[in-house]
């Protein structure tokens, strides 16, 4: 990850700091050992456990047997596991990729010549929602979606309907872009400060319409932001336990994205084993999606 | 060439980690059951799912207000130093019981420790959990409460013939129903089934009744536990089978078909809420809205009146003793059930384990033993009843409370244990899971076939019977 590029391989290039490998590498020690005990460390860990059968109870948390791959090929096997993988990517396109991406971007292209004061009224709303607990949130949450004396329910006149029971999925991509926007909003409006009013003037007096400009205009200018922020948000959902919170994975699975499935298995079935194998998985699934984004993002340069 | 030995260097720590963590996963520890026997200054916590405020509201106060002083003072007589906590939180069953499987994987846990009966195999299998005798000694078979607690509850607290827990007492299921909507509907206050048919007719009857729900009966994964304990293994029993016969668990059987097909009767056919049976709280809800005369029938144990209705339960109502009416639950037809009975119930209940862990094993089994007398199991009670583990208190207790009688003299004959067997909770997971499908739309038969596989997958073809 650290290694300079290639092409550069004499001496001095690598050292570009100009302070001389050895003194390079004391200042990085630090940051290394930590990434090492706290990130390299566990992820072995997890792949150690992931080709054993060890169970948080039962015989098999005594004596745990290496299974090799078997763990995974029952992953790949298992329904749920399926259910789940196909769950995290409607959340993750859902509320992250379109959600958050679109609201944030609106947001902050609406928000851009809106006068000061209306404008730090709806950031801030926006940013409560992203900076409240998610034990807060969640018990919010129940209580607008709940069957019995719902707030949503009272407001568009249909108490009855119990939303996280009745469409698990919806509420939950719904709840996601409500609690994440934020972030997108942020980031989306520092990068429109960065388009050259210049252009944007331009485009008005030739006559582009809002889309065109936002097209032919703003987006090259913020193509990076748009990677960067979309990679990060994605990350974030594909491992946000917030759902669990909201319906504990039910109805029968039914909003039982990778996380919560992990968390069903590692803890209340106590296969630890099996749950960490998952959880390679999902690795898998991250790593593979930061490199797509990582390869487009290195194509803008 | 730096490079490259940086490389071999870290592949080599990789493979050192590798090979030390690969020696830590789930090793036993040998202890000696005589250490820090004649410590002065002891510090000893119980862990209970229990909350003064909260869920079982009786047995934290009864630790926090009475236990932890009176043993304090009764140990400073003796001139040593107890410093006990209660380590107490009213959760849900499953929630509890992984936290107690992940303390007893740390060494903060509780060194008294509250567990289901049921959970107790798959602890000892794992050496989580150790006999008695072992953790502090012989001696533990010599204290005169044995002889108080009856065979099939002392059975709770055992596995493989050996001691490992006491028990606080045991419990019953039953049918309970509230009078006020049965006379609404024109039943009998005094409703006893004698069929299946009998409890769907008086549904069928209640469901005349604007917002009532006329029967709910666990169902479904979200409701763990209860959904196996509370319904299916009652209703299997009514069947004549049991989960566990003759070394085979009970598989997509005829009689596993006809007890989903109840259930398929009531949630497909409007009998009963399938929304609840699905909400991530539906247990709590259920007991709220029988509290508020909106269900009418509820199959439940005899936590519903003690311990959710009462005064001081999770969801009082105040006119329990005149509104809340209970009855047998009957088998499929009158002599359909295990050897020829005409009524079934479950039974189960929970045990105090010393954690083997534990620093100070003999002053814990001090308290233990403090905690399961005679006197200390009457003030746990108070003014409430409950069948506890000792037949010197029941018999004082009891009379009193007539639901408790009723489930002491009716009940507990007729009842069964589940399996302690350390599959259990996988062929539970499956049981519930069968329900949930029958609650989703599926069919009793297609719900019978998954379940089939879905056991055979668990535990085993060996292990199960039918298919």
């Amino acid at each position: 990850m650290v290694d300079a590029p290639p092409a550069r391989r004499t001496g001095r290039a690598r050292d570009t700091a100009g302070i001389g490998v050895a003194r390079a590498v004391t200042f990085v020690s630090p940051a290394l050992v930590l990434i090492g005990l706290f990130l390299v460390f566990p992820a072995l860990w997890t792949i150690y456990i992931g080709i054993t059968d060890y169970t948080l109870t039962g015989t098999a948390s005594v004596a745990p047997k290496i299974v090799g791959l078997g763990n995974f090929v029952e992953a790949l096997d298992d329904a749920l596991f399926g259910n789940a993988l196909w769950l995290t990517l409607v959340f993750v396109l859902g509320s992250a990729v379109i959600g958050q991406n679109f609201l944030g971007f609106a947001l902050a292209w609406l928000l851009r010549g809106a006068r000061p004061a209306l404008r730090r009224v709806v950031e801030s709303l926006v940013l409560m929602s992203w900076i409240l607990p998610s034990v807060v949130v969640a018990y919010l949450w129940i209580a607008l979606l709940d069957r019995d004396g719902g707030t949503l329910g009272a407001l568009i006149g249909s108490p009855g309907t119990a939303w996280l029971v009745e469409y698990p999925m919806a509420s939950l991509v719904v709840f996601n872009t409500w609690r994440g926007t934020a972030f997108s909003m942020l980031l989306y409006s520092s990068a429109l400060a960065a388009v050259p009013p210049s252009q944007l003037e331009t485009a008005r007096s030739v006559g582009a319409s809002g889309w065109q400009t936002v097209r032919d205009v703003v987006f090259p200018h913020i193509r990076g932001h748009v990677l960067t922020n979309t990679l990060l948000i994605s990350l974030w959902t594909a491992n946000d336990f917030g759902p669990f919170l909201l319906t504990a994975g039910g109805p029968n699975h039914a909003s039982e994205t990778l996380p919560v499935f992990i968390y069903q298995q590692a803890v209340p079935s106590g296969r630890l084993g099996y749950a960490a194998a998952v959880s390679v998985l999902l690795l898998l699934v991250n790593l593979v999606v930061s490199a797509v984004y990582l390869l487009l993002l290195r194509k803008r340069s | 060439m730096r490079r490259t030995a940086t490389r071999t260097a870290a592949a080599a720590s990789t493979l050192t980690m590798a090979l030390v963590l690969s020696g830590c996963l789930g090793q036993e520890q040998e202890s000696d059951a005589g250490r820090n026997a004649d410590a002065k200054d002891v510090t000893l916590t119980i862990t209970s799912n229990s909350d003064a405020g909260g869920k079982n509201e009786i047995n934290a106060r009864w630790i926090e207000e009475w236990v932890i002083p009176e043993f304090t003072k009764q140990q400073k007589d003796k001139g040593v130093n107890v410093t006990i906590e209660h380590d107490g939180i009213g959760v849900d069953d499953a929630d509890y019981k992984a936290k107690v499987a992940l303390d007893f994987g740390t060494d903060i846990g509780g060194d008294i420790v509250e567990i289901d009966g049921i959970w107790l195999g798959e602890f000892a299998q794992g050496g989580q959990i150790r006999p008695l005798t072992d953790v502090v000694g012989d001696e533990v078979d010599s204290w005169d409460g044995w002889d108080q607690i009856p065979d099939a509850v002392e059975a709770l607290g055992a596995f493989e013939d050996q001691r490992y827990g006491i028990p606080l007492g045991t419990d019953g299921r039953v049918i309970f129903f509230n009078k006020k909507l049965f006379a609404k509907a024109g039943l009998p206050a005094d409703w006893q089934p004698t069929s299946w048919e009998d409890i769907t007719e008086a549904a069928v009857a209640l469901k005349k009744l604007p917002g009532v729900v006329p029967l709910q009966l666990n169902a479904g994964t979200a409701m763990t536990e209860a959904t196996t304990m509370q319904a299916v293994l009652p209703l299997l029993a009514g069947t004549g089978s049991e989960v566990w016969a003759d070394g085979k668990w009970q598989g997509g059987t005829d009689d596993m078909t006809a007890v989903l097909d109840l259930y398929q009767r009531i949630y497909q056919g409007g009998l009963g809420d399938p929304v609840l049976q699905q909400e991530a709280k539906g247990r709590d809800k259920s007991f709220e809205m029988f509290s508020q005369n909106k269900i009418g029938i509820l199959f439940e144990g005899d936590y519903l009146w003690r311990g959710v209705l009462s005064a001081d339960g999770v969801a009082p109502m105040a006119d329990r003793d005149t509104a809340v009416g209970w009855a047998k639950i009957p088998a499929r037809t009158p002599g359909s059930g295990v050897d020829g009975q005409d009524f079934v119930s479950m039974s189960g209940g929970s045990i105090r384990v010393i954690n083997p862990k534990t620093e100070f094993p003999q002053q814990a089994w001090e308290l233990l033993e403090f905690m399961n007398s005679a006197e200390a199991t009457k003030v746990r009670l108070g003014d409430t009843a409950q069948i506890t583990q000792r037949d010197d208190v029941n018999a004082e207790v009891l009379t009193g409370d007539p639901m408790l009688s009723f489930v002491a003299e009716e009940i507990l004959p007729i009842t069964r244990f589940r399996p302690g067997l350390a599959d259990y909770p996988k062929v539970s997971a499956a049981l519930q899971q069968a329900t949930a499908d029958v609650v989703a739309g599926r069919s009793a038969a297609e719900a019978s076939a998954a379940y089939q596989a879905a056991m055979v997958k668990a535990v085993g073809e060996d292990a199960v019977s039918g298919g």
